[in-house]
């Protein structure tokens, strides 16, 4: 069992924060990118080996044929006054996680997946538990955490901004679901997460740049065939399906280059969208 | 009670009737717009941590309002809980869903749209509308609609959230309550009486 604690965040010795002219050679960087950033380049013929892929979501169906292994599940869930978040089997509350981790796995059929269920907390618990999963995750340094989710709740938006700035310089990828109504709502709105809305085309592999943010990206999210309770398949439309097929292509991308920091893996989704001409 | 007393709870009493028909209207529509079997709107409770039937649209609509179910389950309670809009088809795959739907609506739809309403900040509930034609695609005009719907519904249930509460101060015995007693108090005395009352009334204000 974890219960979790903020003090640590920033209790590491403060360095100052500039670069003697000595420092330079210690800090040189050899990107190896082409001089021209292609989907083959990015990602061709990874499989997400080596990538870790959290669904902070209803929790993932142990089992279902879609998703494969699942390499833990924990809840978050209240204990008092505190949230702990511990090891689980209660699998799925409502389908949707095992849903986004079908779409992960179908993209990146290698990667590792973990569930973290944030829904079970009941509606007025659900905002603190849904920041534990969150804090837990990036605790743990997942690569990627898949949150097809929001708040709207204001009194949690700096510690959700925080938490998401941590997670950006923690080399863990925030992939966040837009909001596809007229409402102010987040993570997907801070720009050290990658936000996602729907496309109508068929392809899975098709996403494309938005010139016009906040929201950065538009990936495959219409009448989809996705995995469900009970080991079947539902068809769905919502951008929080959209944002799982961002996800799986983050996992390939990084299991090819691992070194990527979000800011890079940002820069290689940009490169490589359907709309950015070569 | 007093005229004045009487004069604010008909507003607060008309008002209630008025926003219960606005969201009937609504969910009227919905189910119309989409051509669907039946169209609903859920209330969060948060006293007790449930959605409440509030208004139905087509099958259900005679026994379903009232109905409490807890507010994170299911689909309705995911698209509260993540205030993400979800439409899902061939939902008679989901058994539990199916078992969970037949119990509490007496039909189990193939298909719903589930869209949170949303005013500033505050989840207020869920519209759900249950099976639209099967044979038509979804389009993301159509999940515009869908939201579209979900602001005036969300617009109603807040009005009506409002005249509820205002009624429950007016009748319980907090501040508002304590005002209409005196009110009452002061229509029913005499004309020294009511005079001396508005004095002190005068003092009150004064050293508050």
């Amino acid at each position: 069992m974890t219960v979790l604690a903020h003090e640590d965040e920033y209790d590491e010795e403060l360095p100052a924060w500039s670069l003697p002219a000595e420092a330079r050679e210690s800090i040189r960087i050899r990107a190896g990118w082409p001089e021209r950033v292609t989907r083959e380049w990015a990602w061709g013929g990874a499989t997400g080996r080596g990538v870790s892929v959290c669904v902070l979501d209803s929790g993932i169906e142990l089992d279902h044929p879609l998703v494969g292994e699942v390499q833990r599940s924990v809840a978050a869930r209240k204990d008092g006054d505190t949230i702990v978040v511990e090891d689980d089997d209660q699998g799925d509350l409502c389908g949707h996680g095992t849903a986004c981790a079908g779409i992960v796995r179908a993209l990146a059929p290698d990667c590792e997946l973990t569930s973290v269920r944030v829904l079970g907390a009941g509606y007025t618990g659900s905002a603190p538990v849904m920041l534990a999963g969150l804090e837990w995750a990036i605790d743990q340094g997942f690569d990627v955490v898949n949150m097809s989710l929001s708040t709207t709740k204001k009194q949690y938006v700096d510690r959700l901004h925080e938490l998401a700035d941590i997670a950006y310089f923690k080399r863990v990828m925030l992939i966040a679901s837009a909001h596809n109504m007229p409402v102010e709502s987040f993570p997907w709105r801070f720009a050290s997460v990658i936000s996602v809305g729907s496309h109508e085309q068929d392809d899975p592999e098709v996403f494309y740049a938005n010139p016009k943010p906040p929201v950065e990206f538009f990936a495959r999210g219409l009448n989809l065939d996705i995995a469900w309770l009970g080991g079947q398949t539902i068809r769905a439309t919502g951008n929080s399906f959209a944002t799982p097929h961002i996800a799986g292509i983050c996992a390939l991308i990084l299991g090819k280059h691992p070194e990527l920091t979000p800011f890079q893996l940002k820069s290689v989704l940009h490169l490589t969208a359907s709309n950015v001409d070569e | 009670m007093s005229d004045l007393r009487a004069a604010v709870a008909a507003g607060v009493f008309g008002a209630e009737e008025g926003y219960r028909s606005l969201l009937r209207a609504t969910v009227e529509v919905a189910r119309a717009i989409f051509k669907a079997k039946a169209a609903s709107v859920f209330l969060l409770d948060e006293a007790t941590d449930e959605l409440v039937f509030e208004a139905v649209a087509g099958e259900g609509a005679e026994t379903l309002i009232g109905k409490r179910f807890p507010a994170d389950t299911g689909v309705a309670g995911w698209v509260l809980v993540t205030r993400q809009p979800l439409v899902v088809d061939d939902l008679t795959a989901d058994t539990r869903f199916s078992r969970e739907a037949a119990e509490s609506t007496g039909f189990v739809p193939k298909g719903l749209m589930a869209v949170p309403l949303l005013a500033e900040d505050r989840a207020l509930g869920v519209l759900e509308v249950l099976d639209r034609p099967q044979q038509s695609q979804f389009t993301l005009a159509e999940m515009d609609l869908l939201g579209l719907f979900a602001n005036q519904a969300a617009i109603a249930v807040d009005l009506l959230q409002r005249a509820r509460r205002a009624r429950a101060a007016l009748e319980g015995d907090g501040e508002l309550g304590a005002l209409a007693r005196i009110a009452s108090k002061l229509e029913e005395g005499d004309e020294e009486r009511r005079g001396t009352g508005l004095e002190l009334l005068a003092a009150l204000e004064r050293l508050l």
